[in-house]
C-alpha cells in the first residue's frame, strides 16, 4: 500500500522538491520508506492472491466432480475475445514496466505517457468484457439460479434476442447499452472538467482530466471492437468455438435435479411457443443471429429448420454453476481492474505534477506491482475459463 | 547526562504536553494519524462491543435460569427474562457475533497492540498511518453494520453463518456478512500494518531476536492476519452472492456445496482463534516477567512457538468438521495434527513458570491477571485435547462441553490477558495508576464468574447438553444456574474494572515514565508520552534486563542506568517501590 505516501498530494503544486519533502515524519529516511512500502505492497499482493483463492478453490472442486459440466459450459466463452483480452493485459504490464523504468530515471512525461497506454488498455479490456457479458445475458447465459435455458436454446437455433438498442444505424444490446451508461457520463465529465480547468489556469489538472477521458475512450474502443469482431464472425459463419450438445457424444444431461425437471418441462413447452412466433420473421432473426457468437459447426444456416434443433432439455441447468463461478472470478477482476485505474490515476496525475525523482519513485512501483497481479490473475483465468478441453 | 529539567521531560510526567492534549477537538481525533490516539479509539470501540455482546450474554443466561419448553417457536416462554426459541437463536447469534468480529478480534491487537507497538521499537508512529486510520474506520463501518442486522431483522444463524441455512434464514444476514468482510479488511490492515513496522522499523541494534515478546506474538498475530482473513472475504462474499443470486457454489438446492463453506470458513476462523489468543500470549510474556523481575525463561522457545501455533493453525482446520461427513483419513490427519498445537502452546506456559521460578512476584493487578490466564488457559487448552481426539470428540461434539472449552481460551484466555494489558499500560496511557487493590479484587470477580460460569458448562456438555438449545432437560438445571449466577460475578468483575480504570483517569494518582520497573522502550517515555512519543531517541537495551532498571526520584520512577542522575546513587531493586 502506497498510503504512507500519499501525503505528498498536498504537495502538488511546488515546482522544485527539496531533498525528504515526500518522507513522512515517521521514517527515519527515504530508503526506509520505499522499503517499507514494497514490503507493504507484496504483503497485501499476498492478501489478493489468498482472495482469489477461494474461487480456484471452488473451481477446482467443481470441475474435479462435474468435468461434463464445465466442458459443456466452456463453448460459450469466445476464445479469441478473451485472447484479445489476454494480450491487451500483457501489453499493459509492458507498459507498466517502462512507466517504472522511467519513474526511476525520473523522466515524468515518459512516465505519465506510459501510464495513460497502461489505463487505456485497461478499459479496452472492460470495452471487450462489457461485450461479452451482455452477450451471454442476452442468450440467457446467468448464474446458476437465473440460467435460462429455453433462451439459450432459442437463441442457438434461431437467434433470438431481446429487442436491440439502434445506436447511429448499429443494434446493439441492451445490456451492453446500460453498461455503457457510466462510461459515458464519465466521457463527457471528463471532457467538462478538463474544459473547466483549463479555463481556471489549472493546466496539470486539465491535462489530467483530457488524459482520465482518453482512457473511458478506450472502453468504447474495445466495446467497439467486441461489437464488430461479434457481427464479423457471425456474418461470416468463420470458425466458432461453439458447439451443440448435439455435436458431443452420450447425454448431455448427466446430472439433472428433481426440481428442476418440472421446470424445464414447462420450459421446453413455453420455448416451443416461442420458437412459432420467431418463425414468422427468420429474415429479420437471421441478421441479430448473428450475433450469437454461438453458431454450429454443422455450418446450418440461421433461422432455417433443418439440421439439430437444440432442445433446451438438452442443457443441463447446473452448467449455471460453471457461469456463477465464471462470474464471480470475471467479475471480481474487473473489480480490480477498475481499482487499477483509480491508482494508475493517482501516479498519472502525480507524474503530470513532476514528482518522481531518481530517489523517489516508489508509489509507480508499488502501483506497477498490482497492476502486474491483476494481468497474473487474468492470465490464470483466461486458460482456466475458455480454453477447456 | 541532562539536566534536572530536561530528564522531568523525558520521563516524568507529562502535564504540559502529550499526545492526550497537544491538540484538542473532535476532528484533532477523527482525523489523527497518531497510533495512539488510534489505539485508544479501539480500546473505546472494543469495549462497547464487549459491553454490547456482554449484555446479551448475560440475558441469555438468564433465559436458562429455568428449564421447560414451548411449542411454539414463536412465543415467549413464562419467566422472568424469558424469550422465544426464535429469540433465543438471535441472542445466542449476536452475542457471538459480535464479540468474535467486533471484540476479540481487534481488541489486542489494534486496540493494545497499536499504542504499544511502535513505542516498543522506538518508532515514532506506524509504518503506514493511513492505513492504521482506515482500518479503525472500517472497524466503525464494519460494528455498524452487525448493529444493522441487530435492528434489521436481527441475525439467527450462529456466528459461524453455517450454509444452507444462511442462505434460507429469513434474517438480516447480509448485513451481518458484509459488517464481517469489512471487519476482515479492517483486521488485514492492521496485520500489514505491523508486519511491515515490525519488518522495517526496528531500530539499529535490535534485532529480531532481542524484541519485546509482545512483538513476536503481533508478528506472528499479523501473519494469520494477512493470510487467513482474505479466505474469510471471499466467503462471505460467496455467500452473499448465493443469498442474492443463488449461484450454486453452497446452496444444495442449486447444486452447491454447503460443507465446502464450512471448509473456507473454518479455513480462516481457526487460525482467528490464534488471532485471538497470540496477541493474549505476548501480554502475558511481557506481564509474567516484568512483575517477576526476572529475566524471561526461554526466550527463542517462546519467539518460535509464537511463530509456530501461527503456521500449524493453518493446518488443522478439518476438525471442526469431524462429524460432517469428511473421510477417515482426513479425520486423522486433521487429528494428529490439531495435537502438534499442543506442544509450542505448553512450550509457553513451561516458560512463563521456568520465568516465575525464583523470580520476585509482585502481585499487581496485571500479575494477578497474568495467573489467571495461566490457570484457565491451561484448562482450556487440555480441555481442547478431547476435542481433538476424534473418539471423544463424537461425544462431545456441539456440545457445552465445547462452549465451555473455547470461553476458557477466549475469554479466559484473550479477555484476561487484555484487561492484564489495560492495568499494566494504563498508567502508559494517561499517566495515573488505577486503584491496585480495586483492581485486584475485579480480578478476583473475573477470576471466580468465569470459573463458576463456565467450569459446569464441561459437566454437562459432557453429560450431554446439546449447545444453542433454548430449552433442555431438568437434570441440567443446576449446573445452568451456577452459569447464570457465574455470568453475573463475571460481568460485575468486568464492569468494576472499567469503573477502576475510568476512575483513575480523573482521580488516580500520577506517575512518572515508568512506575512498573519495566525494560522495553515503550517505558522510556514520559507518561503520558509525547506526541513524536520519545522525547530523546530511545537507547536499545534488552526489554528483560531489569537490573539496569533503576529508580531516580527526580523523575518518579525507574530509568535505565545509562539515564541515571550521575549524582544518585543507584539504589538496588525494591520491589517495594513499585505502585
Amino acid at each position: 500500500m502506497a498510503v504512507a505516501d500519499s501525503h505528498a498530494d498536498e504537495h502538488h503544486d511546488h515546482d522544485h522538491h527539496d531533498h525528504g519533502e515526500f518522507i513522512a515524519h515517521h521514517f527515519d529516511n527515504a530508503e526506509q520508506q520505499f522499503d517499507s512500502g514494497k514490503l507493504g505492497i507484496w504483503v497485501f499482493l499476498v492478501t489478493e492472491v489468498l482472495f482469489f483463492s477461494g474461487l480456484f478453490v471452488a473451481y477446482i472442486l467443481y470441475r474435479n466432480h462435474h468435468p461434463e459440466i464445465f466442458e459443456q459450459a466452456h463453448v460459450f466463452l469466445d476464445k479469441w475475445l478473451g485472447g484479445v483480452n489476454t494480450v491487451v493485459l500483457l501489453f499493459s504490464s509492458l507498459t507498466m514496466a517502462l512507466a517504472v523504468r522511467a519513474a526511476q530515471l525520473g523522466k515524468n512525461k515518459q512516465v505519465a505517457l506510459m501510464v495513460l497506454i497502461t489505463m487505456v488498455c485497461a478499459a479496452v479490456f472492460l470495452g471487450v468484457k462489457a461485450v461479452e457479458y451482455s452477450h451471454k445475458w442476452d442468450m440467457g447465459i446467468l448464474v446458476r439460479s437465473a440460467f435460462d435455458a429455453p433462451t439459450l436454446a432459442a437463441a442457438l437455433n434461431d437467434g433470438v434476442h431481446p429487442e436491440p438498442t439502434v445506436i447511429l444505424g448499429l443494434k446493439f444490446s441492451k445490456w451492453l447499452v446500460t453498461l455503457s451508461i457510466v462510461p459515458a457520463v464519465l466521457l463527457v465529465a471528463f471532457l467538462i472538467a478538463s474544459g473547466v480547468a483549463k479555463g481556471m489556469n489549472k493546466d496539470i489538472m486539465s491535462k489530467f482530466m483530457a488524459c482520465m477521458a482518453i482512457t473511458v475512450g478506450g472502453y468504447f474502443i474495445g466495446l467497439l471492437g467486441g461489437y464488430f469482431y461479434q457481427e464479423m464472425t457471425a456474418d461470416s459463419h468463420g470458425s466458432h468455438a461453439m458447439v451443440t450438445p448435439a455435436d458431443q457424444d452420450g447425454p448431455m444431461v448427466l446430472y439433472a435435479l428433481t426440481q428442476d425437471e418440472d421446470h424445464d418441462e414447462k420450459a421446453h413447452a413455453e420455448e416451443e411457443g416461442h420458437e412459432h412466433e420467431h418463425g414468422e420473421d427468420d429474415d429479420h432473426d437471421h441478421a441479430e443471429g448473428a450475433h450469437a457468437e454461438g453458431e454450429h459447426d454443422h455450418g446450418h444456416e440461421h433461422g432455417s429448420s433443418h439440421g439439430p434443433k437444440v432442445d433446451p432439455a438438452d442443457y443441463n441447468r447446473d452448467i449455471g454453476i460453471f457461469f456463477s463461478i465464471y462470474y464471480c472470478m470475471t467479475g471480481l477482476h474487473a473489480i480490480h481492474i477498475i481499482g487499477g485505474i483509480a491508482a494508475l490515476a493517482w501516479i498519472l496525475y502525480r507524474s503530470l505534477a513532476g514528482h518522481w525523482r531518481e530517489d523517489y519513485f516508489g508509489p509507480v512501483d508499488y502501483v506497477g506491482l498490482y497492476w502486474h497481479l491483476v494481468d497474473l490473475i487474468w492470465i490464470y483465468l483466461f486458460p482456466m475459463l475458455y480454453l477447456i478441453d | 547526562m541532562a539536566t534536572a529539567d530536561v530528564r522531568q521531560k523525558l520521563f516524568g510526567h507529562a502535564d504540559q504536553n502529550n499526545f492526550l492534549n497537544c491538540s484538542s477537538g473532535f476532528k484533532s481525533w477523527a482525523f489523527t494519524l497518531d497510533h495512539k490516539r488510534i489505539g485508544i479509539m479501539y480500546l473505546i470501540g472494543v469495549t462497547a462491543a464487549l459491553f454490547l455482546a456482554g449484555f446479551f450474554a448475560l440475558w441469555l443466561r438468564v433465559h436458562l435460569w429455568t428449564h421447560g419448553t414451548n411449542l411454539d417457536p414463536e412465543a415467549a416462554m413464562e419467566g422472568f427474562g424469558r424469550v422465544s426459541d426464535v429469540a433465543y437463536n438471535k441472542l445466542f447469534t449476536l452475542h457471538g457475533a459480535i464479540m468474535v468480529f467486533a471484540f476479540i478480534i481487534p481488541s489486542i491487537p489494534a486496540a493494545l497492540g497499536n499504542f504499544v507497538l511502535p513505542m516498543m521499537l522506538g518508532a515514532k508512529d506506524v509504518a503506514f498511518p493511513r492505513l492504521n486510520l482506515a482500518s479503525f474506520y472500517l472497524w466503525i463501518f464494519g460494528t455498524g453494520f452487525l448493529i444493522t442486522a441487530l435492528i434489521n431483522g436481527s441475525l439467527d444463524t450462529g456466528w459461524t453463518f453455517y450454509t444452507p441455512y444462511s442462505i434460507q434464514s429469513n434474517t438480516g444476514v447480509i448485513y451481518a456478512t458484509f459488517g464481517a468482510f469489512i471487519l476482515g479488511f479492517s483486521s488485514i490492515f492492521t496485520g500489514i500494518n505491523f508486519l511491515v513496522t515490525i519488518n522495517t522499523m526496528r531500530p539499529k541494534g535490535m534485532t529480531w531476536f532481542k524484541m519485546p515478546l509482545f512483538l513476536w506474538s503481533l508478528y506472528a498475530t499479523s501473519i494469520i492476519q494477512i493470510l487467513a482473513t482474505p479466505v474469510l472475504g471471499i466467503t462471505l462474499l460467496l455467500l452473499i452472492c448465493e443469498r442474492v443470486m443463488h449461484i450454486g457454489i453452497f446452496d444444495p438446492v442449486y447444486g452447491g456445496d454447503p460443507v465446502l463453506f464450512q471448509h473456507f470458513f473454518w479455513f480462516y476462523s481457526h487460525p482467528a482463534v490464534y488471532i485471538m489468543i497470540l496477541p493474549g500470549m505476548g501480554v502475558i510474556s511481557e506481564l509474567i516477567a516484568v512483575y517477576s523481575q526476572k529475566k524471561i525463561f526461554g526466550y527463542s522457545f517462546i519467539a518460535f512457538s509464537s511463530v509456530a501455533i501461527a503456521l500449524v493453525g493453518f493446518l488443522v482446520w478439518g476438525h471442526h468438521m469431524f462429524t460432517s461427513g469428511q473421510s477417515p483419513v482426513v479425520n486423522v490427519v486433521f487429528s494428529a495434527i490439531t495435537f502438534t498445537v499442543a506442544i509450542p502452546s505448553a512450550v509457553k506456559v513451561f516458560n512463563w513458570l521456568g520465568t516465575m521460578y525464583k523470580g520476585s512476584i509482585i502481585f499487581t493487578t496485571p500479575m494477578c491477571y497474568a495467573l489467571a490466564f495461566i490457570f484457565l488457559f491451561g484448562i482450556g487448552g487440555l480441555t481442547g485435547l478431547f476435542l481433538a481426539a476424534l473418539s471423544t470428540d463424537i461425544h462431545f461434539h456441539d456440545t457445552y462441553f465445547v462452549v465451555a472449552h473455547f470461553h476458557y481460551v477466549m475469554v479466559g484466555g484473550t479477555l484476561t490477558a487484555l484487561l492484564g494489558g489495560v492495568f499494566h499500560w494504563w498508567p502508559k496511557m494517561f499517566g495515573r495508576i488505577p486503584n491496585d487493590f480495586m483492581g485486584r479484587i475485579g480480578c478476583l470477580l473475573v477470576f471466580l464468574g468465569f470459573n463458576v460460569t463456565f467450569f459446569p458448562q464441561f459437566v454437562m456438555g459432557a453429560r450431554g447438553m446439546p449447545r444453542r438449545y433454548a430449552s433442555y432437560d431438568p437434570e441440567f438445571q443446576i449446573f445452568h444456574q451456577w452459569s447464570t449466577v457465574g455470568a453475573f460475578i463475571l460481568g460485575g468483575g468486568v464492569l468494576l474494572s472499567a469503573i477502576v480504570l475510568i476512575y483513575s483517569v480523573f482521580k488516580g494518582p500520577r506517575c512518572g515514565g515508568n512506575p512498573y520497573r519495566a525494560a522495553s522502550m515503550e517505558w522510556q517515555s514520559s507518561s503520558p508520552p509525547d506526541f513524536h512519543n520519545f522525547a530523546h531517541k530511545p537507547v536499545v537495551n534488552d526489554p528483560y534486563d531489569f537490573d539496569c532498571m533503576v529508580f531516580d526520584d527526580g523523575v518518579d520512577g525507574y530509568v535505565h542506568v545509562d539515564f541515571m542522575d550521575p549524582k544518585q546513587v543507584p539504589e538496588k531493586a525494591d520491589p517495594e517501590k513499585v505502585h
